[in-house]
This record gives C-alpha cells, structure tokens and sequence, in this order.
C-alpha cells in the first residue's frame, strides 16, 4: 500500500468557470508536466478552442462558447441591439465517486488512489478500450499510436510530493481550484450564492450533488449555463448502476438458449 | 436569446449543443474484429451446447459438426479480441484480476476455458482418441455455451453508448436468437438433410427470438431506438433480419433437398453476422450525435422536475 495513512482526505478540483478567462495556461500546464504529446496543429473553427474536448492527449480541454445576449440601450432596457457574451470553462476529468470506466476495467488497471481519484496504471492497461465507451462524460480515450487509455491523473505523482496539480497551479485568475473536497463544495456554494444574489441567476454547480447518477465528482464546476452548452451530459449516470438487471436479463437469455438447444434435440429424429 | 444564437449552430435539432461535437467518445473498438468477436462467440457457444446434446442422443454427425465449429469458432474470437487489444502481448493481463463488475473480465474468465475445453474436445473428436473424457469435456463446455451466447451483449450495454445501454433488456435476447440460428445454420450447411431435424427446429426457436426481441427494442426507447431504424444501420439490419427469415423459410423446404438446406445454413449465418454489425455501428451512431445524450437526459430531468 502506500505511505499515506487511511486518513486521507478526498482531493478534487472546483472549476469556477465564471473567473476563467480561457488563457489555457492549464492546457499547457498540463502537456508540460505529464509529458503528454500533441496532436499537431489543429484549426477547428470553433472560436479560440482547437482542441475540441478531453482525449488521450488533452486531459484539460477549455470550452469558447459565444453567446449573443441583448445589450441594455442608453435607456437601460435591455431591448437594444445583440451583444455577446463569452463562455470559456476548463474541463477536466470528473473523478466520478462512482467511476464507470473503473468498474468496467477488466485487468484493474485503473484504480482509485488514496486520495478518491481515478488514475490508468499503465504498466498494466492491455488497451482493451472499454474504459472509452463506459465513462458518461466522454473523457478517457485510447491513443492510437500507444494503444493504451490515458487521461487526467490529477496530478497522483505531484500529490505525493506534497504539490499541487500543475493546471491549478498555473490558472492565474484561481478558476483551477485543488484542495479536499469537503471544503471546495462548502466554497463553491457560497460562491453560487454570491452570483445568484448578484443577478447571474443562470449560475449552477455541476457534479457538486453527491446523490447525482454517478454520486458527485471529484472534480466539480460552476456553470454560467446548461451543462450541455459546454459539452457536458446534463444529467450522466454511471452504467454499471443497472448491471445487476443486465446480468440477470442476460442470465434468463442464457437459460432460454439451453432450453430452446434442449427442446430441438428432443423432438423427432427427422 | 442564448438559446436561439445555439441553435443556428445546430440547425433543426432540439436540443442544445457545444457546436454539435460529440460528447461520448465512440466505442475504440475496431470493425470487424469486435462485431466478429460477438458473432463468433455465438456460434461457438450455441454449437457446444448442441454438440453435447447430439452426443447424449445418441447423433454422432451433429456431434461432431458442433465440436468443430464450437472450437473453430471460439478460438476465432479469442484471435478477434486479442487483435482488437491496443497491446496485444499484454492479453493476459485480462486473467490478472476476477472483477464482477467488468463484463469483460467476466467474459475472459468464461472464454478462457471454453476455448479450451472446445480445442480438447474437437481434438479428441478427429483423433478418436480419450472419448469419454471428450464426453466430460464437452458437456462442460455445452453447459458455458449459453453463456458465451449471451455475455456479449452485456458488454455493450455496460457502456455510456445511448443505443447499446438503453437496449439492455433486449440485447440478450437478440444475442441468444441470433446464437442459436447461426449454430443452426453451420449445421445445416454441413450435415446431412436427414439428421438436420435439430438444427431446423433450433433455427426456428432462435428466428422468432430475435424477431421479437429486435421488435420491442426498435420501438421502446424513444429516441435512443431511432439509430436501429435509421440509415445505413436500419438497413443493415433489415437485410440481416430478412436472411434470417429466409434461413427460417429454406430449412423447411429443404428438409429432402441438401443444397436447399445449405443455402438456407447460409442464410442463417449471413443474417447473424449482419445483426452484429448492425448493432456494433448503432452503437458508434449513437455516441456519435450529442442528442442521443442531451435529449433523453434533458427529458429525465424535467420529468423527476
Ligand atoms: S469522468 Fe470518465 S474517465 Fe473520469 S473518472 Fe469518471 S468515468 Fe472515469
């Protein structure tokens, strides 16, 4: 086991997305320090992003979403003409309390470390690529060129040394925040509560809802709009919470085969 | 105001998107290696079960067509997920842990002594040789070979993949119909018309299962059924489903006519393979459209609302 004691808290992320300004040091931060490659230069027409979400080889990807919203006329109404606003949010891997692409793993290459986040062993991951089509946020992601799974560590080899995870360490407005769960949610609710009190009555928390359908993430985020606005799934639930109804729809199917091979075999000879 | 400045992004859709782009990542499985893995496994496991029967019963030529096949079959698959392995050399990395919660640690634990117990089996069978320990070995493997029919279909629906997930109650089924007429179908194609009595009868339990089992899950899931009727899919499946009736339909006029019979095995295991196409790639167009995960969620929110 490790060094850690069984005390350790549960580590996590909370992306205040309200504070970021879409500079992607994060982004950078994060290819520099876990070494991962690039992909080469990509041109998607799609604002300032060019990367186009999480992957194998972007493990925090930051959205541009350009919104026209009304701008108030001299007047004060705001029936004047459309201005725009801009959505830019850093996402990462969510760190699911209940990580689909940890249950389906079937060599336990990915594992949940002392700290209650999800990392790829890769020492050990065969690339069978079940991971990709199980996590509900459509992070993890074989690369081609490897054949393995990759995705965020959060850092798991910064941690032990007592640091930082290098995205949070380089957000220079503090959207990136690392620190024990427990005490991000108590932060990020007064947060919500000071936005809602100002008027941005859109603002919500993502993934802060422990009884949510893969029961809360590690690493949660404050939203400007719906999550779907950003790439994300409005409401994911971890798939393995219906295997025990697979596993017996698949268990009397079996048995149907055995009694439909057994029926034939009993009837008349020819 | 927002909502409207979105949509132009997304024209004629109602749901909201990040510029269309998917958010489940497709499955990273290649074609045709896992839609052969999930046909292959099928045959393999419908052909052992009814190899063993045939050996109990006393029909020596269905016994050993199915042994053959069942081996062929499944150690086929097992060629078919190993291909498939992003490292290949780390294959037995599958065998590291038992994990419950994995269909495919489940399924490797299943496949692995099934494909050996098959191989001795079929060994045995060409060789003449240790024929009551074959006996042994091939009811074992007759009694996995349901399993092999079904845990396939596990795998897919154990996924975030809309089509696969929302199907989890059918999908077994389908897997088993399907199962049973391609192992109907190997045996038409090689036995003799006179011993097919079994294979004929099989085919027909397995037809009218995944006739039934694709009707609810085309109709049942809202949108998430859509990609099963839809396009190049729909088609595929169409055709396959339309195989297999005619493998249904053959085999009962060919009861004195060998060719007739073989053309109808083929049939059948045309028809099998096109339905695991079929729902391999109405998996990908799934995961392949945000609103197979936006709408569907979007409802379920504003229903528990
Ligand atoms: S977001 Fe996806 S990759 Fe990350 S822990 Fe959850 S299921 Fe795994």
């Amino acid at each position: 086991m490790t060094q850690q004691d069984a005390h350790t808290p549960r580590m996590g992320f909370f992306t205040d997305t309200s504070v970021c300004i879409g500079c992607k040091a994060c982004e950078v931060a994060c290819k520099e320090w876990n070494a991962v490659p690039t992909k080469g230069m990509d041109l998607l027409g799609t604002s300032y992003d060019n990367t186009g979400g999480l992957g194998a080889d972007t493990w925090r990807h930051v959205a541009f979403v350009e919104q026209p919203v009304p701008v108030p006329d001299a007047a004060g109404s705001a029936q004047g003409a459309d201005g725009m606003r801009w959505l830019m949010a850093s996402d990462v891997c969510k760190h699911c309390t209940h990580a689909a692409c940890l249950d389906v793993c079937p060599t336990g290459a990915l594992f949940r470390t002392e700290y209650g986040t999800v990392v790829v062993q890769e020492d050990v991951c065969n690339g069978c690529g079940y991971c990709v089509p199980a996590c509900p946020y459509g992070v993890i992601e074989r690369r081609e060129s490897d054949g393995r799974a990759f995705k965020c560590t959060l850092c798991y080899d910064r941690l032990g040394e007592g640091l930082e995870p290098a995205c949070a360490k380089a957000c220079p407005t503090d959207s990136i925040q690392f620190g024990e769960l427990d005490e991000l949610r108590e932060r990020a609710d007064l947060r919500l509560a000071n936005l809602l009190d100002a008027g941005e009555s859109d603002a919500r928390l993502y993934g802060r809802d422990p009884d949510d359908g893969v029961g809360g993430d590690g690493a949660f985020f404050l939203l400007l709009d719906e999550p779907e606005v950003y790439g994300l799934p409005p409401d994911p639930v971890v798939t393995t919470r219906d295997l025990p109804s697979m596993w017996k729809h698949a268990g009397v199917a079996a048995l149907t085969v055995a009694a439909g091979v057994a029926a034939s075999f009993l009837g008349r000879r020819s | 105001m927002s909502k409207r400045g979105e949509r132009a992004m997304v024209p004629d859709a109602e749901f909201r998107s990040y510029y269309g782009r998917p958010i489940l990542k497709e499955p990273a499985w290649k074609t045709p290696d896992v839609p052969a893995y999930l046909f292959l496994g099928g045959l393999a496991g419908a052909s052992a079960s009814s190899a063993a029967l045939a050996d109990v019963t006393g029909r020596p030529a269905l016994r050993r067509i199915g042994r053959l096949v069942a081996a062929g079959a499944a150690s086929a698959s097992v060629g078919a997920l190993v291909h498939d392995l992003g490292v290949p050399t780390r294959f037995l990395n599958m065998l590291r842990v038992v994990k419950p919660t994995s269909p495919l640690s489940v399924g490797s634990w299943v496949l692995a002594p099934f494909s050996g117990l098959t191989a001795g089996v079929a060994a045995a069978e060409l060789t003449g040789r240790l024929p009551r320990l074959a006996r042994l070995a091939g009811l074992a493997a007759g009694a996995l070979g349901p399993v092999m029919c079904t845990y396939t279909s596990v795998l897919l629906a154990d996924t975030a993949t809309p089509a696969w997930h929302e199907a989890y109650r059918e999908l077994p089924f389908l897997f088993a119909g399907g199962a049973l007429t391609s192992g109907a179908g190997a045996t038409l194609l090689a036995a003799p018309v006179d011993q097919c009595a079994p294979a004929r009868r099989m085919g027909w339990v397995g037809t009218g299962l995944e006739l039934a089992a694709s009707a609810v899950m085309e109709r049942s899931h809202g949108i998430t059924s859509e990609p099963y009727r839809t396009g190049r899919v729909g088609r595929l499946l169409r055709v396959g489903q339309g195989l297999t009736v005619a493998g249904g339909v053959l085999s009962a006029l060919g009861r004195r006519r060998r060719w007739v019979s073989a053309v109808a095995g083929a049939a059948y295991l045309a028809g099998g393979a096109c339905m695991r196409f079929g729902v391999f790639d109405a998996g990908r167009v799934s995961a392949r459209d945000p609103k197979y995960v936006v709408v569907p969620q979007r409802e379920r929110l504003n229903g528990s609302r």
